[in-house]
């Protein structure tokens, strides 16, 4: 059953349509991924959904309340960890994640054993008492993500959780992340541009200027991509590509000194590719799409980067102050 | 509604950072020092007072209101700035009402203003001023209800707040005048007409006018312009009118 359920949801910005009439539902118990380049309205989804910003049209029902209508309860059901951080640098881990207790209203007898084992879980229950500012950019995010757990949410919202993070911090984020709907039964929904990083999901939706333009598993929608693609390079690419057309019946295209073929299996194709093709083959290479592939075929270009409006400007600004002088 | 518990959380958390950041502390009782003895310490040689105050005893319960006005209303205005870029995020997104949030942060912001009060307070003696300990404890709540009344006039400024320029904007046409004309340079009986009136409409008036009432009781037509129970009343209107509408602003932006 879907525990999020969006239903031609739009929010425009004057002229600027952010969210265009999209549609997905969200099963309970899974990790869904919002895929996109920057600016495609991930997070301005995300804020309508955790109710920190009213659509201009259309519904958005999360845990079976509408998020316009009734924000209080949706703001139980969830936990939410944005973009940039939004801990306490100056405050510890155990006050940051205690007074999210407070807030969320758990019971008193209850905190204490909350927030140590949200702390054990991420496996930062021996700096409790540190400042948070003392702690690296990988540990604020696990830091933040225990909070948004503290409240046992039904469901948990991450927005580019990995922004800014190094590879290692990134594979330890996400080796904890996902452990989380099994572990503690929360369904996930998270957004980000990384292609790579949408491969832990059981459902994606892809995103581009407002508009949900592919939904599926990253198997499916890699799958609709046709299959693997072969390049090769070859003494002569003009008498390769007749050779393909007649011997093999399928049809290649030069792209810069290269040649390339979409097939279904592209190891198995390779054997007899090499019999035909015989000493003119110089050297080939056989890709398997990658959601960054999907998207490129969706859309015909790269991850486009919006052009950041002031405020943008100023946030940037701000993110490379905090990193200069975090002690991280 | 109010949930205590919000209130709470929002004082403790400002609480606990004063207490940790030295030079924040610092920083901001800098500025009333250097009004206090640089501005006033040189005004008090060629201002005749009359009267049985010099013009620093005189000009001390406005220091103390100044502190007072600039602590509380930048601690106001950083609900807009902690919207943007940190924790006042993390307190929207969960299940508290708005108006909890925006009295937390009044709260919270007096607490800090009255600390800071309190320490300049405690500079009387060398200005040549006698207090009782009575009256010390009469000025910490006075101070705190001060306080609360410009950090309510704070939020609500907070949320036409749209960049970095408004913060100069706010600086130079609302909190210098809003010091100037308060009563505490100059006593209000002897402003020309149309500052006096402006004065009038001016909620720090009264809460130096207040801070005056304790601090100056018989500096005859140096002191006080209106009695303490008036000041307390109008001190007590104003948190309750601007929280109100501070509140509903602070409601339709975010």
């Amino acid at each position: 059953m879907s525990i999020i359920h969006v239903d031609s949801l739009s929010k425009h910005f004057n002229s600027i349509k952010a969210v265009d009439n999209v549609n997905f539902d969200v099963r309970e118990g899974t990790i869904f991924g919002f895929l996109g380049p920057n600016g495609a309205g991930k997070t301005t989804t995300i804020s309508i959904l955790c109710t920190l910003l009213k659509p201009t049209s259309g519904t958005a029902i999360v845990d079976g309340y509408n998020c316009v209508t009734q924000p209080a309860k949706v703001r139980r059901s969830i936990g939410v960890v944005f973009q940039d951080t939004t801990l306490d640098k100056d405050l510890t881990a155990y006050e940051n994640l205690l007074y999210h207790a407070i807030l969320y209203n758990v019971e008193k007898s209850e905190r204490q054993k909350l927030v140590d084992d949200a702390l054990m879980f991420i496996g930062l229950y021996e700096r409790k008492n540190d400042l948070v500012k003392r702690f690296s950019g990988g540990m604020k995010r696990r830091l933040e993500v225990a909070r948004a757990m503290v409240h046992q949410p039904k469901i948990l919202f991450l927005d580019e959780p990995t922004l800014g993070l190094d590879p290692q911090s990134r594979n330890n984020l996400w080796e904890f992340i996902t452990r989380l709907p099994e572990e503690k039964g929360v369904t996930i929904f998270m957004t980000t541009h990384y292609m790579d990083e949408a491969e832990v999901c059981d459902e994606i939706a892809i995103i581009d200027r407002g508009k949900i333009i592919a939904r599926g598993s990253p198997e499916e929608l890699k799958k609709s991509v046709g299959g693997d693609v072969i390049y090769l390079k070859t003494t002569n690419n003009l008498k390769a590509l007749s050779i393909i057309r007649e011997e093999m019946s399928l049809t290649g295209k030069i792209k810069g000194d290269e040649l390339f073929i979409t097939v279904t299996r592209g190891d198995a194709c390779l054997p007899e590719l090499i019999r035909h093709l015989g000493d003119i083959v110089k050297s080939v290479r056989v890709q398997r799409p990658t959601l960054n592939d999907v998207f490129l075929n969706l859309t015909g270009k790269e991850i486009r980067e919006e052009t950041p409006d002031s405020m943008d400007e100023i946030k940037e600004s701000v993110r490379a102050y905090r990193r200069r002088f975090d002690r991280t | 509604m109010i949930e205590l518990r919000v209130v709470y959380v929002i004082s403790a958390r400002e609480f606990k950072k004063f207490l940790r950041e030295k030079s924040r502390l610092f920083s901001s009782l800098a500025r009333p020092l250097i009004w206090l003895f640089l501005v006033g310490g040189g005004l008090s040689r060629i201002v005749p007072t009359g009267g049985n105050i010099t013009y620093l005893q005189f000009f001390f319960p406005g220091i103390i209101g100044m502190t007072i006005l600039f602590t509380s209303i930048f601690s106001a205005i950083s609900i807009i700035w902690d919207k943007e870029f940190g924790y006042m995020k993390e307190i929207l997104v969960a299940p508290v009402s708005r108006t909890s949030v925006v009295v937390g942060k009044a709260v919270s912001g007096s607490i800090v203003s009255t600390i800071q009060a309190t320490i300049v307070l405690m500079l009387f003696p060398l200005v040549g001023l006698k207090l009782s300990l009575l009256s010390v404890l009469l000025i910490i709540p006075l101070s705190f209800a001060i306080s609360f009344s410009i950090a309510s006039i704070g939020i609500l400024i907070a949320t036409f707040y749209e960049s970095f320029e408004s913060f100069s904007i706010i600086m130079n046409f609302i909190v210098m005048p809003m010091f100037f004309l308060s009563g505490a340079m100059y006593p209000l009986r002897k402003l020309p007409e149309i500052f006096k009136l402006i004065a009038h409409f001016n909620p720090l008036t009264y809460g130096i006018d207040a801070l005056k009432n304790v601090i100056i009781k018989e500096a005859g037509e140096m002191g006080a312009d209106f009695s303490l129970p008036l000041d307390l009343t109008i001190i007590f209107l104003v948190s309750l009118v601007f929280i109100f509408l501070g509140t509903k602003a602070f409601n339709r932006r975010v």
